[in-house]
């Protein structure tokens, strides 16, 4: 791996951090404080951490240093954090975000970025003051006070180091542990007491006669051994007591860090929490490590190199942070791969079923049963071969949802409402290709919704309706297609403004009869905003008809539900994949087009009495409705003459018909669309084109141009002044490659 | 680079390749026929070189632009350089072969095919031999002249890619012919 393609993994990685490590801080928010919430903060950090020191990356090493301290102590219970603090680390996650940004561009630290590092430092460290309390170490039960010897090859640590788990009912026999560390005061000094509260229940549940707590003592003294295994025995029976000499061997350090808990502590807290470190040791290590920009060795290396911490204490806890580690390994087992290797998998996969199709025609001409057998055999192996291959740029909608709650959180904050998103839905899964060209519609619904559709808390109370708004995500396939609903129960579409606002940019003339779904159909319409206020979110006037165009130019279809007062629904059905269409294949001469097939609505023949004017156009009369009429040979200039016998295929576009006059109708036919050079991007009505079995190259028709095409020679020639309706869009429906 | 299909093309890439001259300066040209005319490519911009065969026609498109056609699952547009000179239509016979080259620049490059009456042979051609192309005197374009090549009996034209096969420059004839066809 080069150091580009590995900053480049890196980029990716820590962007997918942050991700799930936002995705984690709203979870908390919402739902409260949990584990696994609180673990993915914190391994996203850590991660980062890690892998940008690798880069030399002393800006996010630094940052995320200070973040992870204090997320440790979150993790460990030391403090609770509250909205304000998780709000600061959603920031946190933002400057993290463009410090990645900064080494992915290869740009220094900008003095802006520096003050919010320093600022975002300096509140991390207030709130971890705020919320100061006494180092934690939860130790399990173990056996009861063990038997220890006097260490020869010991650590620095010159204090007696005790782990008290005293039985629960020892209030009830009536000892009160304070006593003993009132005896245990004759004995010596009592350098530091860390008070263990994680197995206090919650104050219902609370056996006030119980004691709950642990204790981890730092004593010096002379006492012998005897006598301080003495203090407690009154209370050894029922709880677990361990006693650590000064300079203990290591071999005891190593069986405490074993018996810590199952959460990956950092190695280095580890080691200070169980005594074998001082404070000032750690510091001093972590700083040199810091200072070392590239090929740092490991924390646990530089331990052993500084002579603080004997190599065997590390190995316990480096196996310990291994095993974490792997867990989280596991948790996702998939590969990335380059989308352009994808791509090139499938360009391959359909050279085969060209060249499969190509030994099929020699097998049949073969007429021998076995050949054509084996070679049926391995056509239909191929095809499976490249649905697995399409299916492979496959990738959950969810992708495209994640980015929603952080945006719907700050929007509403910053609009004053109250807001609630529900994501349903996510695993449905389509093409890679598509997932990327959504996000940006998407994002401008949600807004859309926020915006316009939401209502104040107040206003939503006095409509009787629930003070928190919700805004709801769903996706399903539905019969070959992925349909995506974004709805909200927010006030819904005013019919009468929706008009007024219309008529007042010209969208519509005066006194013209809409009916309701052209009344709602009216906020696609270019130009068209009906917010009162022009605020930074949305209503701008660039709304809903950019966000109708792209989904349009991604084949797909909108479409909008509105109740006044009750809420808005807006339906996106979307082909699962841009590489693929159900096509129907027309033939003019010795030439194929592929019409696509969802904008067939059906075929005839065409009637002898039609006539063909110039240039091929026509109007036939379809069951008492005019149908204007196109003849492909002469739209497309193709030499000769017209056979006798021609056929119409009806499209259907935007609410338009056109009938295709063409010469033969060759049946369905699944194509993968190949993109066109930008030579002949200005051809119009092809959008793009498609390799046939036999290895021929067909063109895909541009049904939206073709209509928009007819219909505004129409227009022009009948009825140069009459405005059009909401209907055919500049959209070409295959877009055009280099 | 890969040289494939018609076999006569691919064994005479190999033996030039073999005949690699002690100078290793020289540079290598695909010489083949346009027209009754020689011409040169310098072999870094092919692709490779594969047989003619039936190309799809694209509507409402200049004759320089003959249509597209399959390379191993990619669609390549087909440019008739004969026609692009103004010299008519390429007749197709049965030498005839298309040269895919690489056109565009940096990273945007992308394959093209160019139909040749028929490919000769590939020869290495010493710097002192290429000499710099004339401002005028040439039958084609000055601009589409990359070099000559002195090959001893006689002079040939090096086409310049870029110039000749530029994609902006056939993209506006393409846009401009489409806009009178179908104003028409």
């Amino acid at each position: 791996m080069t150091m580009e393609s590995a900053k480049i993994a890196f980029v990716q990685e820590a962007r997918e951090l942050l991700g799930e490590m936002e995705n984690a801080l709203l979870r908390m928010e919402s739902d409260g404080l949990d584990d696994e919430s609180i673990h993915a903060v914190f391994r996203a950090a850590h991660t980062i951490k890690g892998s940008s020191g690798l880069f030399g990356q002393d800006e996010i090493v630094s940052f995320t240093h200070v973040l992870e301290t204090i997320l440790d102590e979150i993790r460990s219970g030391k403090f609770v954090p509250d909205s304000s603090t998780i709000s600061l680390f959603l920031e946190c996650g933002d400057h993290l975000g463009s410090l990645v940004g900064n080494f992915e561009q290869n740009l220094s630290l900008s003095a802006e970025q520096a003050q919010d590092g320093s600022s975002l430092v300096q509140k991390l460290q207030g709130a971890r003051r705020n919320a100061e309390r006494s180092l934690v170490v939860p130790t399990p039960p173990e056996s009861p006070v063990e038997e220890i010897t006097r260490p020869v090859d010991g650590v620095a640590n010159d204090a007696w180091h005790i782990s008290l788990r005293l039985a629960t009912d020892v209030l009830k026999s009536g000892m009160d542990p304070l006593s003993f560390f009132r005896y245990m005061a004759t004995l010596g000094r009592i350098v530091q007491i860390d008070v263990i509260d994680d197995l206090l229940p919650p104050p219902a549940k609370m056996d006030p006669e119980n004691l709950y707590l642990g204790f981890e003592i730092q004593f010096i003294s002379e006492a012998t051994r005897k006598d301080i295994e003495g203090v407690f025995e009154f209370v050894a029976e029922g709880s677990t007591i361990r006693i650590l000499p000064p300079h203990s061997k290591i071999e005891t350090y190593l069986d405490l860090i074993r018996s810590l808990p199952e959460s990956p502590n950092r190695l280095g807290e580890i080691l200070l929490s169980c005594g074998a470190l001082t404070d000032s040791e750690l510091a001093l290590v972590l700083r040199m490590q810091e200072n070392t920009a590239t090929g740092k060795p490991p924390l646990g290396e530089m331990l052993v190199k500084e002579h603080f911490v004997p190599p065997v204490v590390v190995a316990a806890a480096l196996q310990k942070q291994k095993v974490s580690r792997e867990k989280t390994i596991q948790e996702s087992r998939s590969v990335k791969v380059d989308v352009a290797k994808l791509d090139h998998l499938i360009d391959l996969v359909g050279e085969l079923v060209i060249a499969a199709a190509g030994a099929k025609i020699a097998a049949d001409r073969e007429k021998s049963a076995p050949v054509e057998e084996a070679v049926g055999m391995v056509s239909k192996l191929v095809e499976e071969i490249r649905d697995a291959a399409l299916g492979v740029r496959m990738v959950p909608i969810g992708e495209v949802f994640q980015r929603f709650p952080r945006l719907v959180r700050d929007l509403s904050m910053e609009l004053g409402k109250r807001v609630e998103l529900d994501i349903q839905g996510a695993e449905t899964e389509l093409d890679k290709s598509m997932v990327e060209r959504l996000a940006e519609p998407l994002t401008h619904m949600v807004r859309n919704s926020l915006d316009h559709g939401m209502e104040l808390e107040s206003t939503r109370l006095a409509a009787g309706k629930p003070a928190q708004g919700t805004i709801r995500f769903n996706a399903y396939h539905d019969t070959g297609s992925i349909v995506i609903e974004v709805a909200d129960d927010g006030a819904g579409i005013h019919r009468q403004r929706v008009l007024e606002r219309a008529i007042e940019r010209g969208i519509v003339p005066h006194n013209h009869n809409l009916s309701d779904r052209e009344i709602l159909n009216l906020i696609f319409e270019p130009g068209f905003s009906t917010s009162q206020t022009v605020t930074n979110l949305s209503g701008r006037g660039v709304g809903m008809d950019v966000v109708k165009r792209s989904i349009e130019s991604l084949r797909g279809e909108i479409e909008i539900e509105s109740e006044e007062g009750v809420g808005t629904e807006i339906r996106l059905r979307m082909p699962l994949t841009l590489a693929i269409i159900d096509g129907f294949m027309v033939a003019v001469e010795d030439r194929s087009f592929v019409v696509p097939l969802d904008l067939v609505i059906e075929c005839a023949d065409l009637p002898r009495e039609v006539a063909i004017r110039e240039q091929g156009r026509g109007i036939a009369n379809l069951r008492g409705e005019p149908l204007p009429l196109v003849r492909l040979r002469e739209l497309f200039h193709i030499p000769g003459q017209a056979p006798a016998r021609e056929n119409i295929v009806v499209v259907e576009y935007g609410g338009k018909r056109l009938g295709l006059v063409v010469e033969g109708l060759l049946g369905e036919f699944q194509a993968v669309i190949k993109p066109l050079s930008r030579l002949f991007s200005k051809v119009p009505g092809v959008g793009g084109s498609t390799i046939l079995g036999t290895g021929e190259i067909a063109l895909i028709l541009d049904v939206p141009a073709l209509v928009q095409r007819i219909e505004r020679v129409e227009t022009t020639r009948w009825a140069p002044t009459s405005a059009s309706l909401p209907g055919a869009s500049e959209t070409k429906a295959l877009s055009h490659a280099t | 680079m890969t040289m494939s299909t018609k076999s006569n093309s691919r064994s005479m890439m190999n033996s030039a390749r073999r005949e690699r001259t002690p100078e290793a300066e020289a540079k290598q040209y695909l010489t083949f026929m346009l027209g009754g005319d020689t011409y040169a490519i310098a072999i870094g911009k092919i692709r490779e070189i594969v047989e003619f065969h039936t190309l799809t026609l694209i509507p409402l498109m200049p004759s320089f632009l003959r249509g597209v056609t399959n390379l191993r699952g990619a669609v390549i547009p087909v440019v008739d350089l004969q026609s692009r000179f103004g010299n008519g239509m390429t007749e197709i016979g049965r030498r005839t072969c298309i040269v895919i080259v690489e056109v565009g620049t940096g990273e945007e490059t992308f394959p093209l095919g160019v139909i040749v009456n028929a490919v000769n042979e590939v020869v290495p051609v010493d710097p002192s031999k290429i000499e710099t192309r004339p401002a005028f005197g040439t039958k084609i374009r000055a601009d589409f002249v990359e070099s000559l090549l002195n090959l001893g009996d006689r002079f040939v034209i090096a086409l310049d890619v870029q110039q000749s096969l530029s994609i902006t420059e056939m993209s506006e004839l393409a846009s401009r012919w489409v806009d009178r066809e179908s104003s028409t």
